[in-house]
């Protein structure tokens, strides 16, 4: 089914009426990411504008308009996590890794008693090193 | 033998559930439960004997041991012995009124939740009347824990008195501060507690739609809290005759997408309606035009799931801890350089100092604290001098600092305080919504002034400009995100000076002084 197809079928399977911000949740979680090519069909199934649906598209950085690389990092950077070495962390993680590996920061996982935290592929790993993650990266 | 070992998901950041799979594979019964919160013990295992028997921390590492301790039953021999889970110190001398079930039990077995006093508070709420529930909600003192701190029961009467061919219960579980976890916590390990807590807000509001904003960042705590949902559901606990009494309610879920300014709550409100995350000028109030332009109840959770213990057990009860006018407990969370980090809960009124270095044991680094932000990102950075200021919201705000969501973040004595200045304005710029100007630009700028003062660029001009800047800041905001980003970076100027250069020289952007090691 080409993309288009498949962001109709999508759209009609959702449970009127819809949203902006959960519909293209939806279409993310299903694609990996939402197409831009999408959102004539999202903006004519929540009924607004294309440009309000750009405008949620671009607010939320969970929502993103490219494919996700095989590998994602995510570093917290809150300031609970920076006072046990996040900062020094993410310097080295991203001089660890290779270009395959998405490297990006974080605020806040809710692990602050246990930082440095970090979110490879959505495990989360609480008092985090360079070695615990090239592990976790290789696994 | 019977293992309990937490699901929450800072024990299974640190490897719970390695060592669950290895209990199980070794023939004993493992029930996960939530974390009791002592996350300097996490993983957390605990034994069923006669009382529940802790070990830990337990990490993959010690299985080995663990599992030849659990086979010849000498548990008092393993290095990570702790006794009875009841009777460590950390965690008996607590006031735990909100979390009282966090950690004991899985999380969403709800015959252990009734057996452990779960909906007792409903049961109370159905035989009493709406007004009676608001009454008690206010003679409890209860106060918004998210920040504000504005009477919980105030905000009830409002909703409960306005007219509405609609009317909503909505919790504000977008926990973004950093240093903050005790919703999640709570969620993860006792969410009965927050559905039970939104029914009773529903019966006394005539409220009959919940919703839950969670932030994406917590996807063991949406799983968990769903299951809860529907077990919920099919208990009849909630529905269209909740606990077979006239009082209809049903709660969903509403997922955010990471944007920290989602949690100032009528950001929250637009990001529910599906759209930008953008503040809203006040008023109208939420109360009497929020969530679809309907009267809406908005709580912390942390606020809502004190209600249950309220109604259980009379609001005296609840307003006998604390002091002054912050009534009832609060549920400190201890995070970053700290030795013994995790979820407090404590009437209010004990001292920083006690929470940093009784419970907290100090640095984990062992090194000297230097400094502690309290209230999240937003929230004044104390020095290690300034710590016997009591935990209640009218003592911190003399000192110039506020409680926040309670969350305590220690920094030893490496800490640059002008690049913790500048993360605050940089977060700001990152996360500011865009409504309003002092915010959006000011936040930018702030980097910058910050930027040319550690440059040693006209220092005693640029920090007048700064002092400036925050001003603005502070009073032209439409939200407490460009309102209080002046807090940490003031607060830092002022009690941490030495960090900022005062005369024109050439030390760097990066330039620690001889404190890093």
């Amino acid at each position: 089914m080409s993309t288009d197809a498949s962001v109709e079928a999508l759209l009609s399977g959702l449970t009127p009426p819809l949203l902006i911000l959960p519909t293209l949740q939806a279409l993310q979680e299903h694609f990996g990411y939402v197409p831009d090519s999408s959102l004539t069909a999202v903006a004519q199934a929540c009924g607004v504008s294309r440009a309000d649906v750009y405008g949620v598209l671009t607010y939320y950085s969970d929502l993103r308009r490219t494919p996700p690389s095989p590998v994602e990092v995510r570093i917290c950077m809150g300031e609970a996590c920076q006072a046990v070495g996040a900062r020094e962390l993410r310097h080295e993680a991203e001089a660890l890794v290779g270009p395959e590996v998405d490297v990006t920061h974080v605020y806040c996982m809710g692990n602050c008693a246990l930082g440095p935290a970090a979110v490879i592929n959505g495990e989360l790993v609480g008092r985090a090193t360079n070695q615990a993650l090239v592990d976790r990266i290789r696994r | 033998m019977i293992v309990h070992i937490p699901r929450d998901s800072s024990a299974r950041s640190v490897g719970a559930d390695a060592v669950a799979e290895a209990c199980a594979a070794a023939g004993h019964t493992v029930i996960r439960t939530g974390s009791r919160g002592a996350m300097w013990l996490e993983p957390l295992v605990e034994v069923d004997a006669d009382v529940r028997i802790g070990l830990g921390p337990i990490t993959p590492a010690d299985v080995p041991t663990l599992l030849a301790a659990l086979a010849d039953g000498r548990l008092a021999s393993h290095p990570r012995h702790l006794g009875p889970v009841d009777d460590i110190s950390w965690l008996a001398r607590q006031e735990r009124l909100t979390f009282a079930r966090v950690g004991r039990h899985d999380p969403v077995d709800a015959e252990a939740y009734e057996a452990d006093g779960g909906l007792d508070g409903l049961h109370a709420a159905l035989a009493s009347t709406p007004a009676d529930i608001v009454e008690a909600v206010i003679a409890s003192g209860l106060r918004g824990r998210g920040g504000a701190g504005f009477p919980a029961g105030i905000k009830w009467r409002t909703v409960a008195q306005a007219t509405a061919d609609r009317k909503y219960v909505v919790v504000n579980a977008d926990e973004g501060d950093s240093g903050t976890y005790a919703d999640r916590v709570l969620m993860e390990g006792d969410p009965f507690t927050l559905i039970e807590g939104m029914v009773i807000a529903g019966v006394a509001t005539g409220a009959e739609h919940g919703i839950v904003y969670v932030r994406s960042e917590y996807p063991d705590a949406i799983a968990t809290l769903r299951t809860a949902i529907d077990v919920a559901r099919i208990r009849g606990w909630l529905g269209s005759s909740v606990l077979d009494s006239d009082h209809s309610f049903d709660i969903e879920v509403c997922v955010g997408a990471g944007s920290y300014v989602c949690g100032e709550e009528t950001a929250m409100l637009e990001s529910i309606e599906g759209r930008r995350g953008m503040v809203r000028p006040k008023p109208p109030l939420p109360a009497l035009a929020g969530l679809f332009g309907r009267p809406t109840v908005i709580n912390n959770v942390m606020t809502m799931a004190a209600v249950p213990t309220i109604l259980a057990h009379g609001p005296e009860a609840y307003a006998g801890h604390g002091a002054d006018t912050s009534r009832g407990t609060s549920v400190f969370q201890l995070s970053g350089n700290i030795a013994r980090g995790g979820i407090v809960e404590l009437g209010f009124g004990v001292s920083l100092r006690e929470l940093v270095e009784d419970w907290g044991g100090g640095t984990l680094s062992g090194r000297p604290v230097r400094a502690v932000q309290v209230g999240g990102p937003l929230g004044s950075y104390l020095r290690a001098d300034q710590l016997d200021v009591p935990m209640t919201y009218e003592a911190l705000a003399a000192n110039g600092a506020m409680l926040g969501h309670g969350g305590v973040v220690v920094f030893d004595d490496t800490v640059d305080m002008a690049e913790q200045a500048r993360f605050a304005m940089e977060f700001c710029a990152e996360e500011s919504c865009g409504k309003c100007t002092p915010c959006r630009i000011g936040s930018t700028r702030g980097v910058e002034v910050i930027d040319r003062i550690r440059r040693g660029e006209d220092p005693g001009g640029n920090l007048e400009l700064l002092e400036d800047l925050c001003e603005v800041m502070r009073d032209g905001s439409l939200c407490a995100m460009g309102g209080l980003t002046p807090m940490p970076v003031l607060s830092a100027l002022r009690s941490f000076p030495e960090d900022f250069p005062t005369t024109g020289g050439s030390r760097s952007p990066e330039g620690h002084d001889d404190r890093t090691a």
